[in-house]
């Protein structure tokens, strides 16, 4: 067994469902500078309505990885009809109150999502079914799975797909300019509500992906599990410099790395005396010394105090 | 309160003094009238209306005046009761008497507050938000696992047998007799809270209008413009902190002594939400509204738990939906829409309303 390179796959896999969820938190804070707290639930939406539609297809006889693809489809329409109607209804309407006035609706949709959800798929916790041939692979000591090598993979590609929207196409175009300078960008004859309506569709979009990731690996489902993952995906997003894509890319593989590690090696580390437990408090710790050194985040930009 | 007071002394002092007398024979005659009109339990959800409400004062000193976003707040509560538990309980074997541990629970706060302020403050508003987020969580994190290799905390299982608050041989634990008058445990804690509530708003209006308090909203409103006319925004900022989670910490030891019992699941980031929620649907950096937030978010939930379930059996004539789930979705839709409907909260302070006309020109869309 070699532990390190084990904790170094887990980190990677964890890390990029992490980034996925961060870039929803980092693109919407990049264009209204909010913090959407509600883009957990949407994570835990896309994983319950994955595994409603899997659950209905699965006695069909359609072959497994259609059934996968049907449900991650219909996942991300329904999460993308979700992140167009939070935004719609809690969030345009305040677009000029008291900067903290959104964060409340944010709870309270948030809070709203997850009793829903409970009402529909109850307090326990479900089983996600494995619909791949899940075979594990040794390399070099350490094993990975064929799921958590898909993960990576889709991962890597959607980010990739995302960089060349943002900086290759119109749409991204726009997105960026909005970001720059909203007012300017009106002028310019860019939609505005448009173009902010599409940022919550596509952080939807990898918020539903995100969590069929998350359930397929761990192979549970639960209403609880958004605001944990949301969390987490926040503070990756904080690590690598809110509002900026690539940090939230690289702040998540990070996050995923050091909790992982953290958790293998925090016990050696104090001589026993914190265990694994203390995973969490690590990856804090190690997030309130970076912004200690780094005030905007690894990648942020060092924005001057304006008046 | 004293907006009241003010408005109304303006126009006839004899009718404020009225109105204070009545407002007090009200506050010393509540835990009496919740129990004739609505039953034995609300006297303690009234208690718990007011250690909510010290800490949303608290918490109104960092987020209202100064305008630094926290989202660890409830760290400040924990230590306050944590501090009083292990000073008060079988746990460490110590029974100090509480007027040295509550002013204790209250420092150890502060200096905690102070502790997290210090290096933290160069940081802009949300990051300065997840930072405390995870400050909250590392301290909840550690009192849920410091029962290993040494046992100081108990653990998930929490600290029991606290204390009652004791003041010589008279124990708030234990129901009295005076003036003729019955006191059960939960009336006593009412008073001792009503106290201490008001006390907190006392500090905090006289802090509103001070040097200090000034300072506060300057760097709430421009910090850069603040530091050239002259003050010390890192100092400032930290007394912030300090005084924040000083209220937090005292808030703390009163819950400790009040519940006689304390474990890391009541000071998880649902509570720092919901304290701040008070703070924000109240009406931020305004006493009036924050109190107004605090007994709203602790009242409503209540009285949808009484309500949801029998209002269920009448319209449908049967529970369709566990009525848990269902309290908490009317709470989140209710604070979903007092927010669209007042952005500013129920109750804004004037002076913050004043200064959101000229944020919507420069900032915003």
């Amino acid at each position: 067994m070699n532990t390190l390179l084990q904790q170094i796959f887990n980190g990677f896999v964890q890390g990029s469902v992490y980034a996925m969820v961060a870039l929803g938190y980092t693109m919407v804070y990049g264009i209204l500078g909010l913090i959407n707290f509600a883009h957990g639930e949407v994570v835990m939406v896309g994983a319950m309505i994955a595994l409603s539609v899997i659950q209905l297809l699965i006695g069909s006889g359609l072959p497994p990885l259609l059934i996968l693809l049907i449900s991650l489809i219909i996942s991300i329409v329904v999460c993308i009809a979700l992140g167009y109607s939070i935004e719609r209804i809690a969030y345009r309407p305040l677009r000029n109150a008291p900067r903290l006035a959104p964060l409340i609706t944010a709870i309270g949709v948030s809070i709203v999502l997850q009793n829903l959800a409970m009402i529909f798929w109850g307090r326990e916790y479900h089983a996600f079914p494995s619909l791949l041939p899940n075979n594990s692979h040794m390399l070099s000591g350490a094993i990975i799975t064929e799921v958590q090598i898909l993960i990576v993979l889709v991962a890597l590609g959607m980010m990739g797909g995302l960089l060349l929207l943002m900086h290759r196409t119109r749409l991204g175009r726009a997105m960026r300019a909005v970001a720059e300078n909203p007012s300017a960008a009106i002028l310019m004859g860019v939609n505005i509500n448009g173009v902010i309506a599409v940022t919550f569709m596509l952080g939807s979009a990898l918020a539903a992906v995100a969590g069929i990731m998350v359930s397929a690996n761990y192979g549970i489902v639960h209403y609880y599990m958004g605001s944990i993952l949301g969390l987490k995906a926040f503070t990756a997003a904080v690590l690598g410099g809110i509002g900026n894509m690539r940090g939230a890319m690289v702040g998540g593989l990070l996050l995923g790395l050091i909790e992982n590690l953290g958790a293998g090696y925090i016990g050696d580390l104090s001589g026993g005396f914190f265990g694994s437990h203390y995973q969490d408090v690590f990856a804090f710790f190690v997030l309130i010394s970076v912004l200690i050194f780094r005030p905007s985040g690894l990648l942020g930009e060092r924005v001057a105090e304006r008046a | 309160m004293r907006n009241v007071l003010k408005h109304l002394s303006s126009k006839n002092r004899r009718s404020a003094w009225l109105a204070f007398l009545v407002l007090a024979i009200v506050l010393l005659a509540l835990p009496f009238f919740t129990d004739a009109l609505f039953g034995r339990g609300w006297v303690r959800i009234v208690d718990f209306a007011l250690l909510y409400i010290m800490l949303a004062l608290g918490l109104n000193i960092v987020v209202g005046y100064a305008g630094l976003l926290d989202l660890g707040y409830i760290a400040f509560f924990a230590v306050g009761a944590y501090c009083y538990a292990l000073l008060g309980s079988p746990q460490l074997g110590l029974h100090l008497p509480f007027w040295i541990v509550l002013p204790l629970g209250a420092l150890l706060a502060c200096i905690f507050g102070v502790l997290l302020g210090a290096p933290t403050l160069r940081l802009r508003g949300d990051y300065l938000a997840i930072v405390t987020l995870g400050f909250g969580e590392i301290i909840r994190i550690f009192l849920n696992n410091l029962n290993a290799p040494i046992n100081i905390t108990n653990g998930p299982q929490g600290i029991s047998m606290i204390d009652p608050i004791r003041v010589g041989e008279f124990s708030l634990g234990n129901t009295h007799e005076l003036f003729g008058l019955t006191f059960p445990s939960v009336h006593l804690h009412y008073y001792l809270f009503l106290f201490f509530t008001l006390l907190v708003i006392f500090i905090s209006l006289r802090l509103e209008d001070s040097r200090i308090g000034r300072a506060w909203m300057a760097i709430r409103e421009d910090e850069v413009a603040a530091e050239a006319m002259g003050i010390n925004t890192r100092n400032i900022k930290l007394l912030a902190f300090a005084m924040g989670a000083t209220f937090g910490g005292l808030a703390g030891g009163l819950f400790a002594g009040f519940q006689g019992f304390v474990s890391p699941e009541s000071f998880s980031l649902t509570e720092s939400i919901t304290v701040l929620c008070m703070v924000v649907l109240g009406g931020m950096g305004n006493i009036n509204g924050v109190l107004l937030g605090g007994i709203l978010l602790v009242v409503l939930p209540e009285a949808l738990r009484h309500g949801s379930g029998p209002a269920q059996q009448l319209l449908f004539g049967k529970t369709l939906i566990d009525p848990e789930s269902l309290r908490m979705l009317l709470f989140g839709l209710a604070l979903i829409t007092v927010m669209l409907w007042r952005p500013a909260g129920l109750w804004p302070s004037n002076q913050r309303q004043r200064e959101l006309v000229t944020e919507n020109d420069t900032t915003h869309l």
